[in-house]
């Protein structure tokens, strides 16, 4: 049984979308993942505050032809395994980033 | 007092390295000379430099390269270590301080490490790839150790100018993205011209039957970049501004498979 609710994309992380795919690199261990267009259309949707059911309902059941409950199941494992390298925040509350870290580096 | 004015100025060098001056004093003229020699054709004749670097010399036997490079951001300071040199720069005062042995490969370690950090600022990156001139367009060719960087660099016709067999020099100029020779060189053991020009192509590098080029966009186009961009700062700021450059260049200059022959041939591909 999941303990969590909201998705939030990490702070400590670097993104960019490309066509259909989105681009993620841990600005922690400079490890590369590439999101499929389902995976990329989940990491834009997470902004803490939508929760994920509602996001897998209004943004990846409409476009794609998948039924919800499979759609479900695999944005839970998606984002449970973004979660497990640091690039998404899972929580049962909302999630409010904090501000950047630092501003000048060099 | 002449005598010691004399001294002050046998004791430090200018390296200039795509434009950026840094001076590197030593107590030793002797490795002062060397540096003078390693970096022929980088070395300025202006004593102005945007950068200071103390070189301290380890006794022999007391440090050992046996250890990977850690680059670490800490109370104002970049911290750059090896097993054989131990560095720290504040950017703010625009000073440094390497302790390291008397071999030039570790000043060569630390001047690469720093121009990374300055890069980064300004949208640039060092990149393992051969480089040339040809036309007044550069030509990159990238790839893991053993792809063919230096054997692209020793095929390349007599009207190409080399820059580089090893480590690119990428950085932006008026909007366009430009190589830069450097004397960071690999196996050819040879200084690169001290050129520049706006880059026309990244050619990633696999050794194969036939010469042939196909074009790699999006996704494959950034992570073929970012796997030969020199990475050496952890640092999570650091790391988003290497990041956004890597997807910015992709976005801009052509990346390109380039699958070889090594011999000549393989240059009748590259105008």
């Amino acid at each position: 049984m999941k303990n969590y609710r909201y998705v939030a994309r990490s702070t400590a992380i670097a993104a960019r979308a490309l066509g259909d795919e989105t681009m993620v690199m841990s600005a922690t261990d400079s490890t590369l993942f590439t999101l499929n267009e389902v995976a990329s259309v989940i990491w834009a949707a997470a902004d803490g505050v939508t929760p994920l059911d509602e996001i897998v309902a209004k943004k990846i059941c409409t476009q794609f032809d998948i039924a919800p409950e499979v759609a479900l199941k695999d944005a839970e494992t998606l984002v449970e395994g973004l979660a497990g390298h640091g690039l998404l925040l899972l929580s049962d509350q909302p999630l409010v980033q904090p501000p950047s870290s630092r501003g000048e580096a060099l | 007092m002449p005598g010691v004015t004399a001294v002050m100025q046998s004791s430090s060098v200018v390296v200039a390295i795509g434009g950026l001056p840094i001076r590197l004093r030593c107590d030793n003229p002797d490795f002062v000379r060397m540096i003078e020699e390693r970096y022929a054709g980088f070395v300025s004749s202006s004593d102005s430099a945007g950068f200071d670097f103390e070189i301290e010399l380890a006794p022999p036997g007391t440090l050992s390269r046996d250890e990977d490079v850690r680059v670490t951001w800490n109370s104002g300071r970049w911290l750059m270590e090896r097993g054989d040199f131990r560095a720290e720069w504040n950017p703010s005062t625009a000073r440094g301080h390497i302790r390291q042995t008397i071999t030039p490969y570790s000043l060569d370690s630390v001047l690469r490490i720093v121009h990374t950090l300055l890069l980064a600022r300004e949208g640039g990156f060092l990149l393992h790839a051969s480089s040339a001139i040809r036309n007044g367009r550069a030509f990159l060719f990238s790839g893991v150790s053993g792809a063919g960087k230096t054997t692209m660099a020793r095929l390349a016709p007599p009207d190409a100018a080399l820059l580089t067999d090893e480590i690119s020099y990428v950085t932006r100029r008026e909007g366009r993205y430009v190589a830069v020779g450097t004397p960071f060189f690999g196996e050819l053991a040879r200084v690169g011209e001290n050129l520049h020009a706006p880059i026309e192509a990244l050619y990633l590098l696999a050794k194969g039957p036939e010469n042939k080029i196909e074009p790699i966009t999006g996704t494959d186009a950034v992570r073929g970049l970012l796997e030969n961009i020199l990475f050496f700062a952890r640092d999570p700021e650091f790391v988003k501004l290497v990041f956004d450059t890597a997807c910015d260049f992709a976005a801009r200059v052509p990346v390109r498979r380039l699958t070889f022959v090594p011999n000549a041939s393989v240059w009748e591909l590259i105008v």
